[in-house]
């Protein structure tokens, strides 16, 4: 339950780029959501849709991509999606593992109207 | 009026963890050890912190701050001991951030050998946030069962050690110990694992040498 408190960090990272930018407001702010990444994108969702109200972001829709946990075994080279959390490779049962995305919470890109 | 596409590729815990390296530089280079330690409401993590102060209050000097959604009770039993301790209060914050405990920075005493951070009761939130510690300890009671650890995949996989806690209730409970260090092996290989009870003081020791070596480990390093 601190997604809000993400959310109030996605917005200082949106205020300030509107700002370099030079953004009339913005119109979509695409996440990227690892499923290792600790949220639930509904409840991000919700907090997000509360404290847009009077932001630069008022108007915008949130998109969430779910990326999956992908792995490389460091013994075989093997790269696998998990959806088990076991973090032991399935060819050759080595635990020198290589986690290569699905922990992220990103901001991919935004679009603005200027 | 015209519409552009912005790529940012910025994390958003980002400035969280940016504030945690600092706070971690900071103390490495004093050779304080930074210890975080995460588990539910009630897993045991103040007791076990009284108990390992006691252990180490003759040779080693400690501070513990204490994060709470209200009240300063856990840094007063900490305080109790004659140890230092700080509360941060969060006011309905489920977890503890790095800011927090940058506020409380200027506070902490240079020769400290162990900082510890009991972090807030939970098994969710507080894995999401660096702190700036060296060493995050998730602790298990043997109340909550032994099939936590694939329940909240983030607090067991970003954790250096799992601490299981009330070992003394194994025979009364249905707690495989197998079982539970088994299912937090396989979601972290790197996991190393205590048993330990605070009430019949057991375990403990063992857990303190494994901080002690990583006391060693970085002094070594700044030397």
């Amino acid at each position: 339950m601190h997604e809000l408190s993400i959310v109030a960090s996605l917005f200082e990272i949106l205020e300030e780029k509107a700002k370099e930018k030079k953004a009339k407001k913005i119109i979509s702010v695409k996440l990227k959501v690892g499923v290792l990444s600790g949220i639930v994108p509904e409840f991000l969702e919700t907090a997000f849709n509360i404290y847009k109200k009077d932001t630069i972001a008022a108007e915008s829709k949130l998109e969430m991509e779910k990326v999956p946990l992908k792995i490389r075994c460091q013994q075989c080279g093997t790269e696998i999606v998990k959806d088990d959390f076991v973090f032991i490779c399935e060819k050759c049962d080595s635990r020198e593992l290589k986690t290569l995305s699905g922990t992220e919470l990103l901001l991919e890109k935004i679009e603005v109207e200027v | 009026m015209k519409k552009k596409e912005v790529l940012v590729l910025e994390e958003l815990l980002g400035s969280n963890k940016k504030i945690a390296s600092e706070i971690r530089e900071k103390l490495e280079k004093k050779g304080i050890l930074t210890i975080n330690i995460l588990g539910s409401p009630g897993a045991g993590k103040t007791s076990l912190l009284e108990n390992i102060a006691e252990k180490l209050k003759p040779d080693y000097k400690l501070g513990v701050i204490e994060g709470d959604i209200e009240t300063e009770r856990d840094a007063e039993r900490i305080r109790a001991k004659g140890i230092s301790a700080w509360q941060i209060i969060t006011g309905g914050a489920c977890h503890l951030e790095a800011k927090m405990v940058g506020k409380i920075f200027p506070d902490i005493p240079a020769d400290l050998d162990f900082l510890f951070i009991e972090n807030v009761g939970n098994l969710v939130c507080p894995a999401s946030y660096d702190l700036g510690e060296n060493i995050r300890c998730v602790l298990l009671s043997v109340p909550e069962g032994d099939d936590k650890p694939k329940k909240y995949p983030k607090a067991f996989t970003t954790s250096d050690c799992l601490v299981i806690t009330k070992s003394d209730l194994l025979p009364a409970l249905p707690f495989n110990l197998e079982n539970a260090q088994k299912e937090a092996l396989q979601i972290n290989p790197k996991l190393e694992i205590f048993t330990t009870s605070a009430l019949k003081d057991s375990g403990i020791t063992e857990l303190i040498d494994y901080f002690l070596s990583n006391l060693h480990k970085l002094r070594q390093k700044n030397a």
